[in-house]
Protein backbone atom coordinates (compact mmCIF):
# COMPACT_ATOMS: atom_id res chain seq x y z
CA UNK A 1 0.00 0.00 0.00
CA UNK A 2 1.61 3.61 -1.14
CA UNK A 3 0.98 5.43 2.68
CA UNK A 4 2.15 9.22 2.48
CA UNK A 5 5.80 8.28 4.49
CA UNK A 6 6.22 5.59 1.82
CA UNK A 7 5.88 8.22 -1.37
CA UNK A 8 7.91 10.82 0.22
CA UNK A 9 10.61 8.01 1.27
CA UNK A 10 10.92 6.50 -2.38
CA UNK A 11 10.39 10.08 -4.20
CA UNK A 12 13.48 11.77 -2.61
CA UNK A 13 14.93 8.78 -2.83
CA UNK A 14 15.00 8.94 -6.56
CA UNK A 15 15.87 12.88 -6.49
CA UNK A 16 18.93 11.64 -4.77
CA UNK A 17 19.61 9.42 -7.16
CA UNK A 18 19.20 11.28 -9.93
CA UNK A 19 21.90 14.44 -8.28
CA UNK A 20 24.26 11.96 -7.01
CA UNK A 21 24.81 10.36 -10.32
CA UNK A 22 24.74 13.75 -11.97
CA UNK A 23 26.90 15.28 -9.39
CA UNK A 24 29.69 12.48 -9.25
CA UNK A 25 30.00 12.00 -12.78
CA UNK A 26 30.78 16.19 -12.81
CA UNK A 27 32.94 15.87 -9.70
CA UNK A 28 35.36 13.21 -11.25
CA UNK A 29 35.39 14.94 -14.74
CA UNK A 30 36.57 18.05 -12.84
CA UNK A 31 39.11 16.18 -10.51
CA UNK A 32 40.35 14.20 -13.42
CA UNK A 33 40.94 17.76 -15.53
CA UNK A 34 42.52 18.93 -12.07
CA UNK A 35 45.20 16.06 -11.63
CA UNK A 36 46.32 14.76 -8.32
CA UNK A 37 45.24 16.70 -5.60
CA UNK A 38 48.15 15.67 -3.24
CA UNK A 39 50.68 16.20 -6.04
CA UNK A 40 49.60 19.27 -6.71
CA UNK A 41 49.35 20.61 -3.07
CA UNK A 42 53.28 19.48 -2.59
CA UNK A 43 53.73 21.68 -5.68
CA UNK A 44 52.20 24.54 -5.34
CA UNK A 45 50.57 24.78 -2.27
CA UNK A 46 46.96 24.80 -0.04
CA UNK A 47 45.59 28.03 -1.57
CA UNK A 48 46.48 26.93 -5.24
CA UNK A 49 44.32 23.94 -4.99
CA UNK A 50 41.44 25.24 -3.51
CA UNK A 51 41.64 28.16 -6.14
CA UNK A 52 41.86 25.06 -8.88
CA UNK A 53 39.28 23.16 -7.61
CA UNK A 54 36.58 26.06 -6.95
CA UNK A 55 37.47 27.91 -10.31
CA UNK A 56 36.20 25.02 -12.48
CA UNK A 57 32.56 25.50 -14.00
CA UNK A 58 32.56 21.47 -13.87
CA UNK A 59 33.53 21.15 -10.36
CA UNK A 60 30.93 24.15 -9.10
CA UNK A 61 27.47 22.63 -11.53
CA UNK A 62 28.82 19.12 -9.47
CA UNK A 63 28.89 20.59 -5.77
CA UNK A 64 25.28 22.16 -6.84
CA UNK A 65 24.09 18.96 -7.67
CA UNK A 66 25.25 17.32 -4.68
CA UNK A 67 23.89 20.02 -2.55
CA UNK A 68 20.51 19.17 -4.06
CA UNK A 69 21.36 15.25 -3.49
CA UNK A 70 22.46 16.52 0.51
CA UNK A 71 18.47 18.46 0.82
CA UNK A 72 16.75 15.10 -0.77
CA UNK A 73 18.68 13.17 1.84
CA UNK A 74 17.85 15.41 4.72
CA UNK A 75 14.06 14.49 3.62
CA UNK A 76 14.17 11.20 2.68
CA UNK A 77 15.99 10.63 6.20
CA UNK A 78 13.27 12.26 8.15
CA UNK A 79 10.66 10.23 6.21
CA UNK A 80 12.59 6.90 6.22
CA UNK A 81 14.74 4.50 8.09
CA UNK A 82 18.43 5.45 8.20
CA UNK A 83 18.63 1.32 7.10
CA UNK A 84 16.81 2.39 4.41
CA UNK A 85 17.74 5.57 2.74
CA UNK A 86 20.94 4.98 2.25
CA UNK A 87 21.70 1.53 1.31
CA UNK A 88 18.78 2.21 -1.33
CA UNK A 89 20.23 5.54 -2.46
CA UNK A 90 23.58 4.26 -3.00
CA UNK A 91 22.77 0.97 -5.40
CA UNK A 92 20.68 2.61 -7.19
CA UNK A 93 23.13 5.55 -7.60
CA UNK A 94 26.14 2.94 -8.08
CA UNK A 95 24.10 1.86 -11.23
CA UNK A 96 23.75 5.05 -12.49
CA UNK A 97 27.32 6.10 -12.20
CA UNK A 98 28.79 2.66 -13.70
CA UNK A 99 26.84 3.89 -17.04
CA UNK A 100 28.10 7.31 -16.66
CA UNK A 101 31.32 6.75 -15.97
CA UNK A 102 31.13 4.56 -19.27
CA UNK A 103 29.64 6.64 -21.70
CA UNK A 104 30.45 10.05 -20.19
CA UNK A 105 34.16 9.89 -18.58
CA UNK A 106 35.67 6.85 -20.89
CA UNK A 107 36.10 4.63 -17.80
CA UNK A 108 36.95 1.08 -19.06
CA UNK A 109 34.85 -1.08 -17.10
CA UNK A 110 36.73 -4.50 -16.94
CA UNK A 111 34.77 -7.98 -15.84
CA UNK A 112 36.69 -7.20 -12.73
CA UNK A 113 34.59 -3.80 -12.11
CA UNK A 114 31.45 -4.79 -13.47
CA UNK A 115 31.56 -7.95 -11.10
CA UNK A 116 32.78 -5.71 -8.06
CA UNK A 117 29.81 -2.85 -9.12
CA UNK A 118 27.31 -6.15 -9.11
CA UNK A 119 28.14 -7.90 -6.10
CA UNK A 120 28.26 -3.99 -4.46
CA UNK A 121 24.80 -3.45 -5.94
CA UNK A 122 23.32 -6.72 -4.62
CA UNK A 123 24.73 -6.67 -1.39
CA UNK A 124 23.80 -3.12 -1.34
CA UNK A 125 20.06 -4.34 -1.99
CA UNK A 126 20.41 -6.78 0.48
CA UNK A 127 21.26 -4.49 3.37
CA UNK A 128 17.79 -2.34 2.24
CA UNK A 129 15.88 -5.86 2.84
CA UNK B 1 47.94 2.53 -4.75
CA UNK B 2 50.15 3.87 -1.94
CA UNK B 3 49.40 3.38 2.24
CA UNK B 4 48.26 6.92 2.27
CA UNK B 5 46.09 6.14 -0.28
CA UNK B 6 44.45 3.49 1.96
CA UNK B 7 44.11 5.52 4.36
CA UNK B 8 42.18 8.22 2.54
CA UNK B 9 39.62 5.36 0.97
CA UNK B 10 39.39 4.48 5.32
CA UNK B 11 38.71 8.05 5.69
CA UNK B 12 36.20 8.15 3.07
CA UNK B 13 34.24 5.01 4.82
CA UNK B 14 34.37 6.17 8.26
CA UNK B 15 33.30 9.80 7.90
CA UNK B 16 30.84 9.25 5.75
CA UNK B 17 29.15 7.01 7.36
CA UNK B 18 28.89 8.64 11.05
CA UNK B 19 28.07 11.56 9.18
CA UNK B 20 24.98 9.62 7.63
CA UNK B 21 24.22 8.50 11.19
CA UNK B 22 24.45 12.13 12.39
CA UNK B 23 22.09 12.75 9.88
CA UNK B 24 20.09 10.67 11.01
CA UNK B 25 20.21 11.43 14.64
CA UNK B 26 19.22 14.83 14.20
CA UNK B 27 16.57 14.73 12.18
CA UNK B 28 14.82 12.63 14.11
CA UNK B 29 14.50 15.60 16.49
CA UNK B 30 13.19 17.48 13.76
CA UNK B 31 9.69 17.68 12.62
CA UNK B 32 8.41 15.65 9.52
CA UNK B 33 9.03 18.22 6.79
CA UNK B 34 6.26 17.97 3.56
CA UNK B 35 6.36 19.12 0.60
CA UNK B 36 4.43 22.27 1.07
CA UNK B 37 7.37 23.20 4.17
CA UNK B 38 10.59 22.26 2.37
CA UNK B 39 12.68 25.27 3.74
CA UNK B 40 12.29 24.01 6.84
CA UNK B 41 15.40 21.39 5.60
CA UNK B 42 17.55 24.96 5.55
CA UNK B 43 16.45 25.12 9.42
CA UNK B 44 17.36 21.82 10.25
CA UNK B 45 21.11 22.40 8.76
CA UNK B 46 21.18 24.27 12.72
CA UNK B 47 20.12 21.35 14.47
CA UNK B 48 23.42 20.58 16.88
CA UNK B 49 23.75 16.47 15.19
CA UNK B 50 22.89 17.97 11.98
CA UNK B 51 25.27 20.31 11.73
CA UNK B 52 28.06 17.73 13.63
CA UNK B 53 26.85 15.29 10.69
CA UNK B 54 27.50 18.40 7.61
CA UNK B 55 31.26 18.95 9.21
CA UNK B 56 32.22 15.39 9.03
CA UNK B 57 30.32 15.45 5.42
CA UNK B 58 32.44 18.02 4.75
CA UNK B 59 35.73 16.35 5.35
CA UNK B 60 34.17 13.45 3.50
CA UNK B 61 33.95 15.24 0.80
CA UNK B 62 37.09 16.88 0.73
CA UNK B 63 38.79 13.26 1.07
CA UNK B 64 36.18 12.02 -2.05
CA UNK B 65 37.29 14.77 -4.00
CA UNK B 66 41.13 13.85 -3.46
CA UNK B 67 40.72 10.09 -4.84
CA UNK B 68 38.66 11.64 -7.46
CA UNK B 69 41.73 13.35 -8.31
CA UNK B 70 44.19 9.97 -8.78
CA UNK B 71 41.23 7.01 -9.15
CA UNK B 72 38.44 6.40 -11.47
CA UNK B 73 34.98 6.75 -10.06
CA UNK B 74 34.09 3.37 -10.72
CA UNK B 75 37.23 2.74 -8.43
CA UNK B 76 36.50 4.57 -5.67
CA UNK B 77 32.23 4.05 -4.97
CA UNK B 78 32.68 -0.19 -4.66
CA UNK B 79 36.05 0.64 -2.95
CA UNK B 80 34.57 2.68 -0.29
CA UNK B 81 31.27 1.03 0.19
CA UNK B 82 32.94 -0.59 3.51
CA UNK B 83 30.98 2.64 4.61
CA UNK B 84 27.49 1.22 4.17
CA UNK B 85 28.63 -2.16 6.74
CA UNK B 86 29.68 0.84 9.14
CA UNK B 87 26.39 2.16 8.90
CA UNK B 88 24.68 -1.09 9.47
CA UNK B 89 26.45 -2.25 12.35
CA UNK B 90 25.56 1.52 13.74
CA UNK B 91 22.07 1.14 12.97
CA UNK B 92 22.24 -2.63 14.51
CA UNK B 93 24.50 -1.06 17.67
CA UNK B 94 23.57 2.59 18.49
CA UNK B 95 19.42 2.70 16.93
CA UNK B 96 18.78 -1.27 17.86
CA UNK B 97 17.99 -1.52 14.73
CA UNK B 98 17.97 -5.60 13.56
CA UNK B 99 19.93 -7.07 11.04
CA UNK B 100 18.33 -10.06 9.56
CA UNK B 101 20.21 -12.72 7.47
CA UNK B 102 19.69 -11.15 4.14
CA UNK B 103 21.75 -7.96 5.56
CA UNK B 104 24.66 -10.31 6.92
CA UNK B 105 24.58 -11.59 3.54
CA UNK B 106 24.37 -8.25 2.02
CA UNK B 107 27.53 -7.03 4.25
CA UNK B 108 29.47 -10.11 3.11
CA UNK B 109 28.76 -9.60 -0.74
CA UNK B 110 29.90 -5.52 -0.26
CA UNK B 111 32.89 -7.29 1.52
CA UNK B 112 33.53 -9.30 -1.29
CA UNK B 113 32.93 -6.48 -4.45
CA UNK B 114 35.77 -4.14 -1.80
CA UNK B 115 38.06 -6.85 -2.22
CA UNK B 116 37.29 -7.93 -6.07
CA UNK B 117 37.65 -3.95 -7.01
CA UNK B 118 40.82 -2.62 -4.95
CA UNK B 119 43.17 -5.41 -6.29
CA UNK B 120 42.85 -3.67 -10.23
CA UNK B 121 44.16 -0.45 -11.12
CA UNK B 122 42.81 2.48 -9.91
CA UNK B 123 43.16 4.42 -12.87
CA UNK B 124 42.24 4.00 -16.48
CA UNK B 125 41.77 7.42 -17.93
CA UNK B 126 44.17 9.88 -17.86
CA UNK B 127 44.30 13.78 -17.81
CA UNK B 128 43.59 14.81 -21.73
CA UNK B 129 45.56 17.83 -20.74
CA UNK B 130 48.49 16.09 -19.22
CA UNK B 131 50.69 13.89 -21.81
CA UNK B 132 51.00 10.08 -20.69
CA UNK B 133 54.19 9.52 -19.00
CA UNK B 134 54.95 6.21 -16.38
CA UNK B 135 54.83 8.09 -13.66
CA UNK B 136 50.98 9.31 -14.07
CA UNK B 137 49.62 5.70 -16.44
CA UNK B 138 48.78 2.55 -14.07
CA UNK B 139 50.36 -0.74 -15.72
CA UNK B 140 48.55 -3.43 -14.99
CA UNK B 141 50.55 -6.55 -14.55
CA UNK B 142 49.53 -9.97 -15.26
CA UNK B 143 47.74 -10.61 -11.78
CA UNK B 144 45.44 -7.21 -11.98
CA UNK B 145 47.46 -5.44 -9.54
CA UNK B 146 49.70 -2.01 -10.58
CA UNK B 147 53.14 -0.87 -10.88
Amino acid sequence: MITPSNLYTWGFITSIVLFSTAGDVLLAKAMTRIGDLGELFSRVGLFAVVRAVFSSGIFLAGLLCMSCAFFSLLVALNWGDLSLVVPAAASLTFLGNALCAKFFLGEQLDSRRWISLVLVVAGVALLAH
Amino acid sequence: MTFRRYLVIAFICVSGAIGDFCLKLGMSHVPQITIDHLGQTVLAVFQPLVFLGIILLIGFFSAYLTALSWADLTYVLPATAVGYIVIALLSRLVLHEQITGYRWAGILLIAGGVGFVTRGPAKTTVNPDIPVTDANMAIPTQDGATV
